[in-house]
């Protein structure tokens, strides 16, 4: 018997109209794990760097996490991996909710999408009934509408629906999948299911799964929620209010937003408004927000209560969750209610409400500039919310500018030119980061917004404090119950951390420091990302519930496999190469690795040559960020060795870049040709 | 006097995270949390979010009729369907029911020697929609029917004695 996986993916192949059931290795599962882990193993085996994004070659996978369907609290993250038509590297956003979930309990860890299917389609797992159904009268729907339509047609209320809007049908680069409360929305995948032409996932299960030594999980489950239940009565003090608590984070419960308005940016994350938060806003952004929400919702099996119902009066019911009521707000320089209005609009059209904003303020910005004109914006409305929905409409239906603009500030840039790469200035790997622009170089940020590749800050940082309690008295305070640390030195590198100075940023913590805290955070969010945790109870916040510590009992309990610190590091170790070296395999090399120029005033090159370097020889990869031969070697990914050698890799092999415009054009220039 | 066990709801605290139901069907697998599996929990949140309405409702007795009509309440404005706050488990839907046999559940507070605190549902509860209370009432205690005697009754009821002793007898035989 198979414990806590089901041992079963579905193999579709939507050109073909071709369904399989079938039985996993289990020896995967000791190596990678599952979720993001496995993702990475299949998509490094079947899809060669030639695939583009929007190649019927190119896999969609849909995967559960290890851990989802046990009871393990928290556990309901869904894996979504495919090649982004964005960044043209892998892309792996990740969704809560309640699918994944509803998939193991169907009887399945993953399902893989191939192929194109020929007209709009969507899938129906219902249990050991699988179909591809169609979808031409979904054409055009909203993300939320289609969910509630394919419910109703399939008489099944218990369903749990996974679907694209209209930017995902029209190949958006922004689009999400949106699932409910939840959407897997950063680098494009739902341009990719778009692309396949998959409407919708919907899923309905009713099957068991097991657990190799129940007790004992239990009871380790028992103690993670007793461990919420006072974290939650003991917010951490000296720290913002998002970050006092757990959570994903709790932005639909929190109102208090001094800290995001006042130091994140706004517009094309451009201007800083220090003084923006007082009493006033306080008071009628509280009054806003309490009124527009009718109820905070959580996801499966978990107590955190970061997304909300939202209600506004004339407009449809829909769910949002974590940061996105501002980022609407911040990129047009309006108000709350602006922020929950268009976040409708963009839910059913179903956007990434981090990249989305910035690109409509890029926008703006080069309209102001001069450009972009009346001539490739005619009809543009006169304020600056009117703007925005008349841009967010042609965004997701590629009309007119719209067209070049969904594709993302980097590559509209490009296509625009004028200097407009001038003003796509918050990339990383070519994808829109937050609007932060600081301005002490922080060692530790530098190096996670380098080397992840995630192109997500929170999905790589957490654990550690994002600046330095001011006096020893609060550093002593904190560490005091820090048991999460995998071991002591993290506690003194707190308490050695001043806001200035000799031990302030940017030389301290110092190169090696950096190193270690790095390594610590993203390897807790590649754990999380293979088991299916939500980082909010885990990588994200302080003092987690889960840490390095509980995390081997707990997996060894659920699937019997005898895992200790060392295993699980190692098995981390081994997925955080594979990714590595999927996307080295795609072109990815040192120069690539480089926060946006503005992001700290103040910048220390040799430093940063310095952090890198060390940082690179930490994770056993050769000065270019690529896996050496050792490395590989010894975490058993010896194939990957062998495809680095035959491609010529270590010898400066000529980097590929597949994808690009002009690449796709030839290409299907080429097929239509033939 | 005799023990009531009860279980109060606050639905405008639940979340819809639907621990209740993970919990409820671990505790009542064999062996003890040896699998998880909603579809066989003994509390259900019946939820629509987008109409706002969350109940998580408990498994009660076994209906063999399903009821002459329907109603539709509405509260503060929301409509419900009066299945929604029913606890039964009938004919007209497919809920609190085995989904391999088909055979009814009811929620039996997790009743175990040594007793728990609370009913596992409420102790996984971290909104405080489910809180338990005891409370004494008049009158007996009453022998409760053990699991496999509801679902025995209801197959009874459906096929009738003879033929569930002659199918139990065949079985017998078999094995």
């Amino acid at each position: 018997m198979r414990y806590a996986e089901t041992g079963f993916n579905l193999e579709i192949d939507l050109s073909r109209g071709n369904i399989e059931k079938e039985q996993t290795d289990p020896r995967l599962t000791e190596l990678h794990l599952g979720g993001l882990g496995t993702n990475a193993k299949i998509l490094w085996d079947r899809v060669p760097p030639e695939v583009e994004p929007f190649s019927p070659d190119n896999l969609l996978i849909f995967s559960t996490g290890l851990l989802c369907g046990t009871p393990a609290v928290g556990a309901n993250r869904t894996i979504v991996s495919t090649v982004s038509p964005q960044t043209l590297l892998m892309g792996y956003s990740m969704m809560g909710g309640f699918w994944a979930p509803e998939l193991k309990f169907a009887g399945y860890d993953k399902v893989i999408l191939r192929g194109k299917s020929p007209k709009l389609v969507y899938l129906w797992i219902n249990n050991d009934k699988v179909e591809i159904r169609d979808a031409s009268h979904l054409q055009g729907k909203g993300a939320v509408e289609t969910t509630e339509l394919i419910k109703r047609e399939l008489k099944e209320p218990k369903a749990q629906v996974a679907a694209i809007g209209l930017a995902g049908e029209n190949r958006v680069y922004m689009a999400s999948i949106e699932q409910g409360r939840s959407s897997a929305s950063r680098l494009g995948i739902g341009a990719v299911m778009g692309d396949k032409r998959l409407k919708a996932i919907a899923v309905r299960g009713t099957k068991d799964i097991n657990l190799a030594r129940p007790a004992e999980f239990i009871e380790l489950c028992n103690e993670v929620l007793q461990y919420i239940k006072a974290r939650e009565e003991h917010p951490v003090p000296g720290v913002m209010p998002i970050l006092a608590g757990l959570g994903s984070p709790q932005e639909m419960r929190i109102v208090d937003e001094e800290w995001h308005t006042t130091n994140f940016m706004w517009g094309n994350a451009r201007t800083r408004r220090r003084d923006f938060w007082n009493q006033e806003v306080e008071e009628k952004w509280r009054e806003i927000q309490e009124n527009v929400r009718t109820r905070l919702i959580s996801c499966y099996n978990c107590p955190m209560k970061c997304g909300a119902i939202i209600s506004v009066p004339g407009i449809s019911t829909y769910m949002m969750k974590c940061f996105s009521k501002l980022t609407y707000t911040m990129a047009a320089y309006s108000d709350l209610d602006f922020g929950f209005k268009i976040a409708q609009r963009a839910t059913e059209y179903g956007v990434d409400g981090f990249s989305t904003p910035q690109v409509m303020a890029f926008a703006l910005e080069l309209y102001e500039a001069g450009i972009l004109t009346d001539k490739d914006m005619p009809g543009i409305p006169s304020d600056n919310e009117g703007r925005f929905y008349w841009l967010l409409d042609r965004i997701v239906r590629r009309e007119g500018i719209g067209d070049v603009l969904a594709n993302g500030t980097y590559w509209a840039a490009k296509k625009i030119g004028k200097g407009a790469e001038e003003y796509a200035h918050n990339n990383i790997k070519k994808h829109e980061q937050l609007p932060l622009k600081l301005g002490m170089l922080n060692p530790v940020y530098f190096l996670m917004y380098c080397t992840g590749e995630k192109a997500n800050i929170t999905q790589i940082e957490g654990q550690f404090p994002q600046s330095p309690f001011p006096t020893m008295e609060e550093r002593e305070e904190f560490v005091k119950d820090w048991i999460q640390v995998p071991d002591e030195k993290f506690k003194q590198y707190l308490l050695k951390w001043e806001l200035r100075g000799e031990y302030g940023n940017p030389h301290y913590p110092d190169v090696q420091a950096s190193c270690y805290i790095v390594d610590w955070q993203e390897k807790m969010h590649y754990i999380d990302d293979a088991l299916g945790i939500c980082a909010g109870l885990s990588s994200f916040p302080l003092k987690p519930p889960y840490h390095i510590h509980n995390y081997p009992t707990i997996i060894s309990a659920a699937t019997g496999m005898d895992i200790d610190e060392a295993g699980l590091t190692e098995i981390t170790k081994r997925n955080r190469n594979l990714l590595r070296a999927f996307n080295v395999r795609r072109g990815l090399r040192r120069a690539d690795e480089k926060p946006p120029e503005d992001h700290w005033k103040k910048r220390y090159p040799e430093l940063e040559e310095e952090l890198l370097d060390a940082y690179y020889q930490f994770k056993g990869w050769n000065n270019q960020g690529i896996p050496t031969k050792e490395t590989l070697d010894g975490l058993g990914l010896d194939y990957v060795r062998g495809d680095f050698e035959q491609r010529g890799i270590y010898n400066g092999g000529k980097k590929k870049r597949p994808g690009t415009k002009q690449a796709s054009q030839k290409s299907k220039k080429a097929k239509a040709e033939n | 006097m005799k023990k009531v066990k009860v279980i109060k709801i606050d639905a405008d605290k639940c979340n819809g995270c639907r621990a209740c139901e993970a919990i409820c069907s671990a505790f009542h697998a064999a062996p003890k949390y040896s699998s998880t599996n909603p579809e066989r929990s003994k509390i259900r949140v019946l939820f629509d979010p987008l109409k706002d309405i969350y109940i998580p409702v408990m498994a009660g007795e076994y209906t063999e009729a399903e009821c002459n009509g329907r109603d539709i309440y509405t509260i503060d404005g929301k409509e419900y369907d009066e299945c929604s706050f029913c606890r039964a488990s009938c004919p007209s839907r497919n809920l609190f029911k085995d989904p391999d046999s088909g055979l009814p559940l009811k929620c039996d507070m997790c009743e175990e020697e040594p007793p728990l605190e609370e009913p596992m549902c409420v102790q996984w509860c971290l909104s405080d929609a489910l809180t338990y209370e005891e409370r004494e009432e008049e009158g007996e205690e009453e022998e409760k029917p053990g699991e496999m005697e509801i679902g025995l009754e209801s197959l009874v009821k459906k096929h009738g004695m003879k033929k569930v002793l002659d199918t139990v007898a065949q079985m017998a035989n078999k094995s």
